[in-house]
């Protein structure tokens, strides 16, 4: 088996024993109509609108997609318009709390009793892929092919974030019966954990109580960045390989996340839809790094605060990972159901970008195999078919390239810029 | 609204820069540059100090002119400054060791577009030309220790230039450089630990090295040579372990590195077997610079999931 290439990140786990810190209800929330991927969902709720905890306030008829809820009880003040960090723009409600967090009428336990309504269920919790991706779950658990292998990705390879492992260690139990639930549901045969070597308590939990169960399978992955990766994790955890331009359902696998497969879980028995998740708050501007449950829609500044952070020497706030995760650009914006870390940090690295001395660095850690070097020089010709031949296309923007450039090039990105001088098919 | 700095991910920073591995190589070439001195005298110091002062200078006014950033502190130009240096005979005139560096580092490096552009290694071709412009002072090799006995340096072939029925020097002459020759190539003992703590520091990759030296020793042995001595005797270690490892130059993958190394290793044995050079290490690399765009196209990496070639399609 060829060992997929990758590299030693400082792990930089500090609030790994950080047990979750429950955040007060803010003030008032933001929450945004799209914060998965796919159409963005249309408000539901008016101006002076009052709403209660797990409402629904946003839906879209479109199946790529999935409904937002009221994360606090109270009056809505405004529907305005949003652009995520990722430059996407939606409308947002804005919701100021009563501060009584009064409980929808509407939340009960959904009705489960075959795939198809176990399917509804979960689009209707709200959930997307809460590793980051936020692609809506419902979509995955839906294939056109059959499916025999469950992997749950609970690697969380990128620095600095422990949200996931927490769930680990804290809900244990609420993984595993997840974990059975989808199984049962989607009549699929194995389920794998796979959990990056980092974390041995995590792994030694899984162990023990998976003990007697036959169908699931505690992995072990290479304490290697990037491991999260969904290519990297099937490869590693099934030996299967996902071709371009394939899913991982053509190869008989649904990966979830660990929080996503606890969540659904936790929904299943209490009907609350997706209204809080948890953060990882690190970086070192920051003073008491934390693992915090928060609203959804809180605004970054107020848990930063929460944290002790140093307002005035944050240049730099990341929502995400150091390696994936997105710079954002204003300190008001809110949590939203794909943050599952925010790092604030007082530097920047502002070196520029020196020739490549075509070292080959970029070359020996893509777990892909591909070749940023001589990317970035078919980008720069704008040689289209070189591009094709050299598979841009297949980049997952791990970073890794742009990671250990002794030359400090952006190749990651331009890696992103020419993919989008393939036309597509 | 508190102003933040928005980029593209990703965020965490690695602090090794060109420069850093531009100083290990020159870390690595000190035992060299030791070696040097005590089988040639000071002289050596003198000469490589020369090299990195030219080198260093020309890169900069050569980018003044250019009207292009000052790129000096990138430190390749005192890199390139020793390795031509080791490659000079100990007695060469410094004038010439100055036009060697502008060779070097104007007309094969700067011109080509400068660090990483250049399709030549600079110091390789700086010594050929220097070696076709002045084969006299080029050749004029010293034995060692000359600097103890006498003010006059006693004139001495290189082993590989030995003609048939004079002593040979022993192993462990050629090993630790007790020989004559280039100033730098001859203690396969100082280039090895250098090479190798390279190697150490992941810095050279030994692909290139090891299948050099390896067909070299094979092609020698092959043919009735004295395999050990081929490989100890001349520029081997030096051109395998900091020329034919010089990044711009040679193939990044190390599928196109090994052919590399074993192209090297051929072009070597063919010279000093059948041509009429004694030395054929110089041209071997430079030989193999010209084809790296060649293996390079040929030795692609293998993408993970990449369909094969899209034959159906068209």
């Amino acid at each position: 088996m060829k060992k997929l290439n990758g590299i030693r990140l400082k792990h930089r786990k500090n609030t790994e024993n950080c047990e979750t810190v429950t955040f007060p209800v803010p003030a008032k929330v933001k929450l945004p109509m799209g914060m998965h991927m796919g159409a963005p969902c249309t408000p539901m709720v008016k101006v002076g609108d009052m709403v209660k905890v797990g409402q629904k306030i946003g839906d879209c008829e479109a199946p790529f997609s999935v409904p937002v809820y009221a994360s606090v009880s109270g009056k809505v003040t405004a529907v305005s318009d949003y652009q995520s960090a990722m430059g996407n723009v939606c409308k947002a409600v804005e919701i100021e709390s009563d501060g009584k967090q009064e409980i929808c009428e509407d939340i009960k336990p959904p009705e489960i009793t075959d795939k198809e309504s176990f399917i509804k269920a979960v689009r209707e919790s709200g959930v997307c892929g809460l590793g980051g991706a936020g692609f809506p779950t419902h979509i995955k658990l839906n294939p056109k092919t059959p499916l025999d292998t469950l992997v749950i990705n609970a690697a969380e390879c990128e620095p600095y974030i422990t949200a996931d492992y927490r769930e680990m260690m804290e809900n244990t139990s609420d993984v595993l019966n997840g974990i059975r639930l989808v199984k049962d549901m989607l009549d699929i045969k194995n389920a794998k954990i796979a959990v990056e070597a980092n974390k041995p308590e995590a792994i030694s939990k899984f162990t023990d109580m998976a003990e007697n169960d036959d169908s699931i399978d505690i992995i072990t992955l290479p304490s290697a960045y990037p491991q999260g990766a969904e290519k990297v994790i099937i490869y590693n955890s099934t030996n299967r390989v996902v071709m371009e331009g394939q899913l991982p359902s053509d190869v008989g696998v649904l990966v979830l996340n660990v929080s996503t497969v606890s969540f659904i879980y936790r929904y299943t028995q209490t009907g609350m839809p997706l209204i809080s998740r948890r953060i990882t708050v690190d970086g070192n501007a920051v003073g008491e790094p934390k693992n915090i449950m928060a609203a959804i829609g809180t605004p970054m500044i107020d848990i930063l605060e929460f944290c002790k952070t140093d307002m005035d020497s944050v240049i730099k706030l990341l929502s995400g990972g150091p390696m994936m995760g997105m710079a954002v650009p204003d300190v008001n914006m809110p949590v939203t159901k794909t943050s599952n870390a925010l790092l604030a940090f007082t530097k920047y690295d502002d070196r520029k970008p020196s020739a490549c001395i075509r070292c080959g660095r970029c070359v020996n850690v893509c777990p892909l195999g591909l070749m940023p070097a001589e990317i970035d020089k078919a980008y720069k010709l704008k040689d289209v078919d070189d591009l094709k031949k050299l598979k841009v296309t297949l980049c997952m923007n791990c970073g890794s390239c742009t990671y250990v450039c002794p030359a400090n090039r952006k190749l990651a990105e331009t890696n992103q810029l020419a993919k989008t001088l393939i036309p597509r098919k | 609204m508190k102003r933040l700095i928005v980029s593209p991910s990703p965020h965490d920073e690695n602090y090794l820069k060109t420069s850093n591995i531009m100083l290990n190589v020159c870390i690595a070439l000190v035992p060299a540059i030791i070696a040097a001195c005590i089988f040639f005298g000071l002289r050596a110091l003198l000469l490589t100090a020369v090299c990195v002062g030219c080198c260093v200078l020309f890169e900069f006014l050569c980018r003044k002119i250019m009207k292009r950033e000052n790129t000096i502190a990138d430190l390749s130009a005192v890199v390139t400054g020793i390795i031509l240096a080791l490659n000079l005979p100990v007695t060469l005139p410094l004038w010439m060791a100055a036009i060697g560096s502008f060779v070097a580092v104007v007309i094969v490096k700067q011109l080509f577009g400068g660090l990483g552009q250049n399709f030549a290694n600079p110091a390789i071709t700086a010594r050929i030309v220097l070696m076709v412009s002045f084969p006299a002072a080029m050749t004029h090799w010293v034995t060692p220790f000359f600097w103890r006995e006498t003010a006059d340096a006693v004139t001495s072939a290189t082993p590989l230039a030995l003609g048939e029925g004079s002593a040979l020097p022993s192993y462990l002459d050629l090993f630790l450089g007790n020989v004559g020759g280039c100033m730098g190539e001859t203690c396969a003992l100082a280039l090895l630990i250098g090479g190798l703590y390279l190697a150490a520091r992941r810095i050279i990759s030994l692909a290139a090295p090891v299948s050099f030296i390896g067909v070299l020793a094979l092609l020698s042995f092959i043919s009735g040579e004295d395999p050990l001595y081929q490989i100890l005797a001349g520029g081997v270690f030096l051109g395998a372990f900091f020329m034919a490892t010089d990044y711009a130059t040679t193939p990044i993958s190390t599928k196109g590195k090994i052919v590399f190394g074993i192209g090297c290793g051929i072009i070597t044995f063919v010279i000093r077997r059948f041509g009429s050079f004694p030395e054929g290490v110089s041209f071997s690399i430079l030989l193999m610079n010209v084809l790296t765009p060649y293996i390079e196209q040929l030795t692609r990496t293998k993408v993970f999931g990449a369909k094969e070639a899209e034959k159906n399609e068209g």
